[in-house]
């Protein structure tokens, strides 16, 4: 998808632990939405999430920043185990950054606003230091003379790179992506794709939900294919895509890359 | 198109086009007209049918307003003043009660010598409003908005310096309760101490410190009682109190009424919906006749205060659904990124949710608001001489016997007057907050 060229032997795993899931299950009311999800995620790690629509995605990341509950099972984040801790929370949602399909940025304050609140009011940063980690999370993603205009004035690609220069502004450890270019048009698709790249060529841990099949081949070093609320197969990029085990998969690939 | 060469497909422009006006019928008083009043042949004919209109209502209006008396003292001799200076077939407005009486539409029966009393409260508290309400008011004028809410009472009613004071000791002391309870019982505790500590203190303590200091150190202003008040002075004072307490208030219920502790949601549905079920004027018999029965003792209970409580809790209800209104346009994402960005449930409501949910809302908060303060009139019925209960009293008068469209359209017009305020600040606002075109 991309053409920008990436170097692989940048992009280095540890072996330290940064998402631990264990026999994970989650229901909406009575349907099981996400069943015994068992998922380990290194520090560094690139990992896509795909399957068809309604297979549990976007629950499955929304649980790791508790924007959903789980039921049962253990999800330990940074080494912080998430229960009903309010604490817990919080310090998890500190740590994580959150990127949508909607951007979700807030209409009401301007660029700079949005990527400074967080800063000042969960962590506490003086003003002008916040103001200066913004602009310098700006400039990297190519927007900073857009600073004092609200998201309104804004195209679909700009604030989807203003919501992960936000996100980016609270030093996460730890970046999930629900769809971040579904919502765009195929021209503002790769302004958004560089970014991520260069993210992860910084060594950003990162969980992206994304059909993006090009983008999973270049930055993945691991793909993971939902349905129905389980994982059914996980694989290295290459050969998630040249030989994938199960039917299921093989289906859902002819489907998004057959025609 | 000048500078185009229809011989060729390649063009390059040799000659640049200078700014022209444009053309007359766009622009000037003549375009407007044209665009707005003439557009159309229909537009045309609405426009002349409705300047008829306003034609003849003026023709038949203005010579009743000019052809007036300003200087009789009661309705028959102002009646004898017109006929003599207009003709024997003329009627005209006898404006002469609104001179003899505006004292009393506007202050009621407060001592006239103590005037500058009310005209100082009043100032005091557009000076408290002002910094809430625009932006460009130097921030320092937030203190003058702290001091309003005890200063404003206490040059209406009087009496010792004290007793404000021990009220807003009150406050301190609940501040404290909250920094001593929460850090050892938590929040929720420390919040209950928070307001426990200052209401036990009020009730039971802050009259006798009030009362004790004064004789240490008599210090206070003629004492006003709440059966002099009246005319405007008691609607503004009802009205506004009811006003900027009901905002707050009515957050806090559309808050509760989305809590997900079954309690607190169960208690602000309750409100909100048992206030918005009963009529205000049964709110306010409750106020008149009731409310005494629950009090201890030989605690004398001012009405007014009984009543500016009836009309906050009923404005607070209709606020607060208003407001669920504007939290329910809301896009969740709005929540879930806040929440993703680590904010907490007050951080978020304060800093995400509810400036735009109150933006939303603002045409419909505004609209309550002037509805409650219209419906300030209805004090009337239990009794208080608000401008409405001054005028019936005025019409027993010998004097002013019969006296009907002069007064009812001096009140409506002070009416008018501050509903279309409100009206032209809610437009401001709308303007003020608009932000990019979403
Ligand atoms: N709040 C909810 N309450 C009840 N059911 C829900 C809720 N949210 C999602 N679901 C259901 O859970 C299932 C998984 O939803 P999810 O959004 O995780 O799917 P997804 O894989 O992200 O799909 P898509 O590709 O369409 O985004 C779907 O069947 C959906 O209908
Ligand atoms: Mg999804």
């Amino acid at each position: 998808m991309s053409d920008t060229a990436i170097d692989r032997s940048r992009l280095t795993v540890s072996d330290e632990v940064a998402i631990q899931i264990l026999g994970m299950n989650k229901w909406y009311g009575a349907f099981h939405v996400l069943r015994d999800i068992n998922l380990t995620i290194n520090k560094g790690e690139r990992i896509v999430v795909c399957g068809p629509s309604g297979s549990g995605k976007s629950t499955l990341i929304r649980c790791i920043n508790r924007l959903e509950e789980h039921q049962s099972g253990k999800i330990v984040v940074d080494g912080i185990e998430l229960t009903n801790d309010l604490k817990h929370i919080d310090q998890v949602r500190s740590e994580v950054g959150m990127v949508f399909q909607h951007f979700n940025l807030f209409p009401h304050l301007t660029i700079l606003e949005n990527c400074t609140l967080a800063p000042i009011w969960v962590r506490k940063v003086p003003k002008k230091e916040a103001v200066e980690t913004a602009m310098y999370y700006l400039e990297k993603v190519k927007i900073p003379e857009q600073a004092n205009k609200y998201p309104g004035q804004l195209s679909g690609g700009q604030q989807q790179r203003v919501a992960i220069a936000r996100s980016l502004c609270m030093r996460p450890n730890i970046m999930l992506f629900d769809e971040p270019t579904s919502a765009l048009d195929p021209e503002m698709i790769k302004e958004v794709l560089d970014t991520m790249i260069q993210l992860a060529e910084e060594g950003m841990t990162m969980i992206c939900v994304t059909h993006e099949m090009g983008f999973a081949r270049q930055v993945a070093n691991r793909v993971i294919f939902m349905d129905q609320g389980q994982i059914v197969e996980q694989n290295e990029p290459e050969a998630f895509f040249n030989n994938p085990r199960s039917d299921r998969t093989r289906l859902f690939l002819s489907q998004i890359l057959g025609h | 198109m000048s500078g185009t060469h229809a011989h060729s497909a390649a063009f390059v422009r040799d000659r640049m086009i200078p700014q022209e006006p444009p053309p007359d019928r766009s622009i000037g008083a003549l375009g407007w007209l044209r665009q707005n009043l003439f557009s159309s042949w229909l537009n045309a004919a609405l426009t002349l049918v409705s300047l008829a209109l306003i034609g003849a209502l003026l023709a038949a209006v203005l010579p009743w307003v000019v052809h007036s008396s300003w200087t009789a003292n009661s309705l028959s001799e102002c009646r004898e003043q017109i006929k003599a200076a207009y003709g024997p077939e003329e009627s005209g407005a006898c404006w002469a009660v609104i001179r003899e009486r505006w004292s009393q539409l506007i202050f009621g029966f407060y001592p006239s010598e103590i005037y500058w009393r009310p005209i100082l409260a009043f100032g005091t508290a557009l000076g408290g409003l002002a910094p809430v309400l625009f932006p460009g008011v130097p921030r320092r004028a937030l203190y003058l908005t702290a001091a309003a809410p005890f200063l404003v009472p206490w040059l209406l009613w009087g009496g010792t310096v004290w007793l404000p004071v021990a009220v807003a000791f009150g406050f301190v002391l609940g501040y404290a309760g909250f920094r001593v309870v929460a850090p050892w019982a938590g929040g929720i505790l420390g919040a209950i101490a928070a307001g426990l500590v200052p209401v036990l203190w009020w009730l039971l303590l802050a009259g006798k410190a009030a009362g004790g200091l004064q004789e240490i150190l008599p210090l206070g202003i003629e004492p006003v009682s709440s059966r002099n008040f009246g005319g405007f002075m008691l609607s503004i004072t009802i009205g506004l109190t009811a006003i900027t307490l009901s905002l707050p208030i009515g957050i806090l219920l559309a808050l509760g009424r989305q809590s997900r502790m079954f309690i607190v949601k169960v208690i602000c549905v309750g409100v909100i919906e048992f206030v918005r079920g009963v009529p205000l004027i049964t709110l306010l018999f409750v106020a008149w006749l009731l409310l005494n029965y629950f009090m201890p003792p030989n605690t004398n209970f001012d009405i007014i205060l009984r009543v500016i409580i009836m009309v906050t809790l009923f404005a607070s209800a209709y606020v607060a659904e208003v407001i669920r209104g504007g939290l329910a346009a809301l896009p969740r994402g709005q929540y879930e990124a806040a929440d993703a960005l680590g904010l907490d449930y007050w951080k978020a409501q304060r800093l995400i949710v509810m400036p735009q949910a109150l933006k939303i809302s603002i045409p419909g908060i505004v609209s309550t608001f002037i509805g409650v303060f219209k419906d300030t009139t209805l004090v009337s019925i239990i009794g208080l001489l608000d401008p409405v209960g001054f005028s019936n009293s005025i019409r027993a008068d010998v004097n002013w016997n019969g006296i009907v469209w002069e007064l009812y359209g001096f009140i409506a017009l002070m009416f008018f007057i501050f509903c279309f305020s409100m009206s032209r600040y809610s437009m401001y606002l709308e303007r003020r907050l608009r932000t990019g075109h979403r």
